[in-house]
């Protein structure tokens, strides 16, 4: 059966670039879950103070934490869009080997 | 506590169930095939794949066990929630692409994809099928504690109850009905979660959840006599003479002198004037003696301010002793590495059809979990000021809730969670069930297998391994689901993310490398929290202080040890092996 052959393991320069790009986005977050969990673990009184109107900053970074989750998903979904519309998912069988 | 058994709640229940087995029958029509069975065809839709995947995932410990550490502790339970979806982040940005790319049926396809080795076929099987029973030991516990006061029946009835239908579920179609029943299950979580959230803003905050008078705060004790009957303050537990449900707010703000109730607040508001109120939390201490053991349960008082922080539960945050910190530390790694290691999230990449729709999923996936997991919060606040918490159980906290509320909506959410459970033991078993038929027995043992043959084999392990889920819920009943949850995630980070990050980014990694790491890494991390302070006290009885380790949590030590393995191994094999150039 065709399914039991190895799949085909070239990347494609498309590939790469996305993969960079998860990577760099990877590296952003983190940032974002380290810092924050340093603060709970080095400072946690900080995160009682109460810079925007009453939400505690425990649970602003908590809930900010979740939007960024969201927010780089869909940076990275849109930004291997904007590269596959310059390859347009063409496959060349020269390129490096994984 | 005894719980009222409605009729409504019986039937709503019970239709949820039936439908939902009902639905998999039909659809198992098709997908007979093997990659029917295990792979849906790759023909399932981004978007269903992506709420599959949020069905999937949020088991009983993000649903109950979050909720439920909410309410008893404040904050902390917040902290799983973050940690939990971060991994996510893991899965996409690093994982998801790649592992499409690499795969048929199960990870370890994807694993040894390049050096078609059965070392590693051996040791990634064996760590799939370890991770998946370790995760099926919570929610077979979960299942029970719903069951108790959903339908009055013991523990071990939910526990067959769930085991039952799910190996029906998986038996008679697979992936394609796993799939559908994770998606609905997926939908209607975050749905009646979103209408609960509604409903408890609508409501606002009350002091002492709206009752008149002033709460009842004289401490309750729970005695289990040596002959097994249960006493409550004294006497034996009756329906009109049993706990009383506890969770209330002491004081509102200064900004309401005078009022009892806020009415209806914004999302933010709720949390600002909870850190201004005052709130009853509850806590218990055991203690034993020739009566009994007894658990008695003392009110507590506490500000919003200190509730709505880190500490509540995760202890060693406050008194800051380093091990303290370093466990916790680890945890959180652990639930960062382990979502994108977690072998019955992994297949699910293999139910689309590409590498652009796995993304896709998996980006819907995060909308759909973060959703949740914001969520979580209100409920769980909700819950702890609602007046109608059980203090023997965490775990019942949103359910009873959601009772506060309606009996119907209580039903439903009930029926919800325990199709949360059945979706999650779906996808688990799958994932076993796959390891066993198709690693193991096809490309380890070398037994070919016709394509009809590798079906069958796959019920048969999906059976054997229901089996086996059932007994281990009945053992471990009296754990605690997060805990459970988080030996899981551990073990899944340590014994697989290093071979996968390494596979993907090293050219110099060698086939026995990985077979390498995956082995060190779980039987490093299952020895670990063999010999931890939790398993010492919990499981073998002992003393907390007889440990061999420093602290509870593997996570910190065994990833980073299973890439040092990897990579030490690889260097050495380098030479005459295929390497993954």
């Amino acid at each position: 059966m065709p399914e039991n052959d190895q799949h085909e393991q070239t990347i494609t320069p498309a590939a790469l670039v996305r993969a960079r790009i998860g990577l760099a986005l990877f590296a952003i977050y983190v940032l974002l879950y380290g810092g924050y969990m340093a603060l709970v673990l080095f400072r946690p009184a900080l995160l009682s103070a109460r810079p925007f109107g009453g939400v505690n900053l425990a649970i602003a970074s908590g809930m900010g934490l979740i939007a960024a989750a969201f927010v780089l998903a869909i940076v990275y979904m849109v930004a291997c869009w904007l590269v596959e519309g310059g390859q347009a998912g063409r496959q060349r069988p020269n390129s490096r080997r994984h | 506590m005894l719980y009222e058994t409605s009729p409504t709640a019986i039937v709503i229940f019970a239709a949820f169930v039936l439908g939902v087995i009902g639905f998999s029958f039909f659809l198992g029509r098709k997908g007979q095939s093997a990659q029917g069975y295990y792979a849906a065809h790759g023909e399932i839709h981004w978007f269903v794949n992506g709420i599959a995947f949020a069905g999937d995932y949020l088991s009983a410990a993000s649903f109950l066990g979050i909720c439920g550490m909410i309410a008893f502790h404040g904050y902390d339970g917040f902290l799983y929630s973050i940690g939990f979806l971060a991994g996510w982040v893991v899965a996409l940005l690093v994982i998801a692409e790649p592992i499409k790319r690499m795969g048929k049926f199960t990870f370890a396809d994807a694993l040894d994809s390049q050096f078609n080795s059965r070392g590693i076929k051996l040791a990634v099987a064996i760590s799939t099928l370890v991770v998946s029973i370790f995760y099926l030991i919570p929610q077979m516990v979960g299942a029970g504690d719903l069951i108790m006061p959903l339908l009055g029946l013991p523990h071990a009835a939910g526990v067959l109850l769930v085991g039952v239908a799910v190996t029906l579920i998986v038996v008679t179609a697979g992936m394609v009905s796993t799939t559908w029943v994770q998606f609905i299950k997926g939908s209607l979580l975050i749905f009646f979660c979103g209408l609960l959230t509604l409903l408890i803003l609508n409501r606002g905050l009350m002091v002492n959840a709206g009752r008149p008078g002033a709460a009842n705060l004289a401490p309750q004790v729970k005695t289990v006599c040596p002959d097994g009957t249960l006493l409550i303050d004294g006497k034996p537990q009756s329906k009109e003479h049993d706990l009383r449900p506890v969770g209330t707010i002491l004081a509102l703000p200064t900004r309401y002198a005078g009022q009892t109730s806020t009415g209806p607040l914004g999302p933010l508001e709720y949390f600002s004037v909870l850190e201004d109120s005052t709130i009853i939390t509850w806590s218990s201490k055991k203690h034993a003696d020739a009566e009994g053991t007894h658990t008695t349960y003392s009110p507590l008082e506490r500000k919003g301010t200190d509730l709505l922080k880190p500490g509540g539960y995760f202890k060693g945050l406050v008194t800051g002793t380093l091990t303290d910190k370093l466990d916790f530390a680890s945890l959180m790694l652990a639930l960062f590495c382990g979502t994108a290691s977690l072998p019955h999230i992994l297949i699910r990449y293999y139910t689309v059809k590409d590498q652009a729709a796995a993304r896709k999923s998996t980006v819907v996936g995060i909308a759909a979990i973060g959703c949740f997991y914001v969520l979580t919060l209100y409920l769980g606040l909700g819950a702890m000021t609602s007046g109608a918490l059980d203090p023997t159980s965490s775990n019942m906290a949103a359910p009873l809730l959601a009772k506060t509320f309606s009996n119907t909506l209580f039903a439903i959410i009930s029926a919800i969670a325990f199709t949360t459970v059945l979706g999650t033991v779906s996808g688990l078993i799958m994932a076993g069930s796959g390891a066993v038929a198709h690693d193991l027995v096809e490309n380890v043992l070398h037994i070919p297998l016709t394509d009809r043959e590798k079906v069958r084999c796959g019920k048969v392990a999906a059976v054997g391994l229901g089996i086996v889920a059932m007994a281990l819920g009945i053992l471990f009943r009296n754990f605690n689901v997060s805990f459970l949850v988080g030996w899981a995630f551990n073990i899944a980070a340590s014994a697989n993310l290093p071979s996968l990050v390494m596979l993907l980014f090293w050219q110099r990694t060698t086939k026995q490398g990985i077979t390498a790491a995956v082995t060190v890494g779980m039987l490093a991390s299952l020895t670990w929290i063999l010999l931890s302070a939790d398993t010492f006290e919990k499981v073998y009885g002992w003393s907390r202080e007889s440990s061999l380790v420093p602290f509870s949590q593997p996570g910190l030590v065994t990833i980073p040890l299973g890439f040092v393995v990897l990579i030490v191994v690889s260097l050495l094999t380098q030479k005459n092996q295929p390497t993954a150039s």
